[in-house]
């Protein structure tokens, strides 16, 4: 079985709310390696495993080899970096983002959707430009974790 | 008018590829909707564009309506066509497509409702003189057996919701009825978000045969002939044909003609079609349903008109008249396709994913095959089996037979169990040949 980005968020957030400060998970193709904390390991990163064994695309890498994480749409639509037109956006580069950070909106027509970090860290880049069509599983967001 | 320039393709498998192949040659553009599963099809890199519109099970990206307007809008198409399967017959999508300012290819979205309900799809048929099966609606506190007692037993329960080939049962006595009725009930209700039930009288011999139709929106309405899809697997489609053998003439103008007839009253637009089951004992025909999409059977009758059906539908939807009228159809030869699936026919007709590791189809003259798939691809699990259509066309109905004969035997497929030695047995197979086969004959004869 191939984590899927949401898999690892959704683990990310249990470890985040559990008492645990390390968490170590293999599984074919896939190898996750957590710390919780400061300390000198980042969090969290990611790194392939052997390839998976069906080649299902994952969206994204939770991170790269440039030690960002990325942000992926969780849903195909319109990409709003803010709530409405005039607004702030939620984040510029160097911000500070937590998990449950809002950072843009996908809308479907005409629902709104909050999307969140997921990852702590500080943007690094914003990927698509305001109002632009975003596919699911593409890039948002760079997160250098911290 | 509206001029469609760029069409979104709202589906997967071998009917994208198609549709993107049949804009290509219309010189339109395409952008192909895709899962996360179906990424790097043969539909998604041929298309101009491909979107990513969701994850890969269909109830994620597929059926989601919302997602595939919006997509659509976002790439700045002009038109959606839904292929068959998925959305092709919601009319949710329809409608939201036309507020959308987007062109549906396919008929207005109170067409689409009134077919998808087989109930009121009935009374329709019956008001415009079409005949129907003796059957009846069963609310949860009727009498169903009295029901039954009145249309004789065996008998059919069917979803109200349902259509092609899902939601039927068939009870052989009262006690049979009284048993499946409740959960035939709820299983309408968690399939088709309809709990409504009709009896309908069971034709133990009988033959499927199903009219083409093609109406534009300036009121033209034709016919486009019939084809016979008997040779079936529990209601499912294996293997079709045009024109349906063996059938008196006099059945055959009446059928087209009650098509015709029944299409002009509903006021159908763009393609569709009429399905009859036909009493093979009684000569007697009735009106099953109205299929609004293009039918996953339509290269037999493109091959029998030499007319192109995906482009017709473009066509239509972009406002054209027909451009031909009934005199013009003419019928040229026999054309017989079946449908190559990814199964495993010796454990159950289980679905047999995986990665192709082979995959040639012959290149034979009089034989067309319409598939997605090529050495490498992957058949995902998510959704149907379907690998490939093979379509012969020759000029007698033997010959036909044995064009798609050979093609099966020249197929090299490896990495996946799949459904060709079933095929080459139906074909092979003395009844088919003499084209004698009704709906069970399948699975009495070769199962």
């Amino acid at each position: 079985m191939a984590l899927s980005d949401e898999d690892v968020r959704e683990i990310l957030r249990i470890i985040d709310e559990s008492a645990l400060t390390e968490l170590q998970i293999d599984t074919e193709g896939f190898s996750l390696h957590v710390r919780k904390g400061g300390g000198d390991a980042p969090a969290p990163i990611a790194r392939p495993g052997k390839p998976p064994a069906d080649d299902k695309p994952t969206p994204a890498e939770p991170a790269t080899a440039d030690g960002l994480a990325t942000i992926t749409a969780p849903m195909l639509g319109t990409f709003y970096r803010a709530e409405a037109p005039g607004k702030p956006a939620f984040v510029e580069v160097g911000a500070r983002v937590e998990s449950d950070t809002i950072v843009c909106i996908i809308e479907v027509m005409k629902m709104m959707n909050s999307v969140t970090a997921g990852v702590s860290g500080v943007i690094a880049e914003v990927v698509p430009a305001n109002a632009e069509l975003v596919e699911y599983g593409q890039s948002l967001f760079r997160v250098e974790p911290a | 008018m509206k001029r469609i320039k760029r069409v979104f393709v709202a589906n997967r498998g071998e009917i994208a590829l198609r549709i993107v192949n049949a804009c290509q040659e219309l010189g339109l553009e395409t952008v192909v909707g895709t899962s996360e599963a179906d990424r790097d099809g043969l539909a998604a890199r041929r298309a101009d564009r491909a979107v990513c519109i969701g994850p890969a099970p269909a109830s994620e990206s597929y059926l989601r309506d919302d997602l595939v307007v919006q997509a659509a809008l976002g790439t700045e198409c002009d038109a959606i066509h839904p292929g068959y399967g998925f959305l092709s017959e919601s009319p949710k999508l329809a409608a939201r497509a036309s507020e959308n300012g987007l062109v549906f290819i396919g008929p207005p979205p109170e067409v689409i409702e009134l077919s998808g309900d087989k109930l009121r799809a009935r009374d329709e048929a019956a008001r415009a003189g079409v005949p129907i099966l003796p059957g009846k609606e069963i609310g949860p506190g009727d009498d169903a057996r009295q029901a039954a007692d009145e249309i004789g037993y065996p008998v059919l329960v069917k979803a109200a919701g349902g259509g092609g080939g899902r939601g039927i049962k068939l009870a052989k006595d009262g006690e049979e009825l009284d048993s499946l009725l409740s959960l035939a009930r709820s299983e309408a209700g968690a399939a088709f978000g309809d709990e409504r039930l009709y009896l309908e009288r069971f034709v133990a011999n009988a033959r499927h045969v199903e009219v083409q139709i093609a109406a534009d929106q300036h009121g033209a309405v034709v016919h486009l002939g019939e084809r016979d899809c008997s040779v079936q697997r529990r209601y499912q489609k294996v293997v079709e044909e045009a024109p349906a053998p063996n059938l008196d003439p006099a059945t055959r103008n009446a059928l087209t003609a009650e098509a015709v007839a029944f299409a002009t009253a509903i006021g159908y637009r763009n393609l569709g079609t009429v399905e009859f089951v036909l009493d093979v004992d009684t000569g007697e025909y009735f009106f099953l349903e109205v299929n609004c999409r293009i039918q996953v059977e339509h290269p037999v009758t493109e091959a029998v008109t030499g007319r192109d059906l995906v482009k017709l539908q473009i066509h239509i939807a972009d406002g054209n008249e027909l451009g031909f009228s009934q005199n013009d159809v003419t019928f040229d030869g026999h054309a017989i396709e079946c449908r190559l699936n990814a199964e495993d026919v010796a454990h159950g007709f289980m679905p047999s994913p995986g990665t192709l590791s082979l995959f040639a189809v012959p290149d034979h003259s009089h034989l067309r095959v319409d598939t997605h798939l090529c050495a490498g691809s992957t058949i995902p699990p998510y959704y149907d089996s379907l690998m490939a259509k093979l379509i012969a066309h020759a000029e007698g109905r033997e010959a036909t037979i044995d064009v798609l004969l050979e093609a099966l035997e020249d197929l090299d497929i490896e990495g996946v169990e799949t459904n060709r030695a079933l095929l080459i047995s139906v074909l092979a197979h003395e009844d088919f040949r003499r084209g004698a086969v009704s709906t069970d004959w399948l699975e009495r004869a070769i199962v």
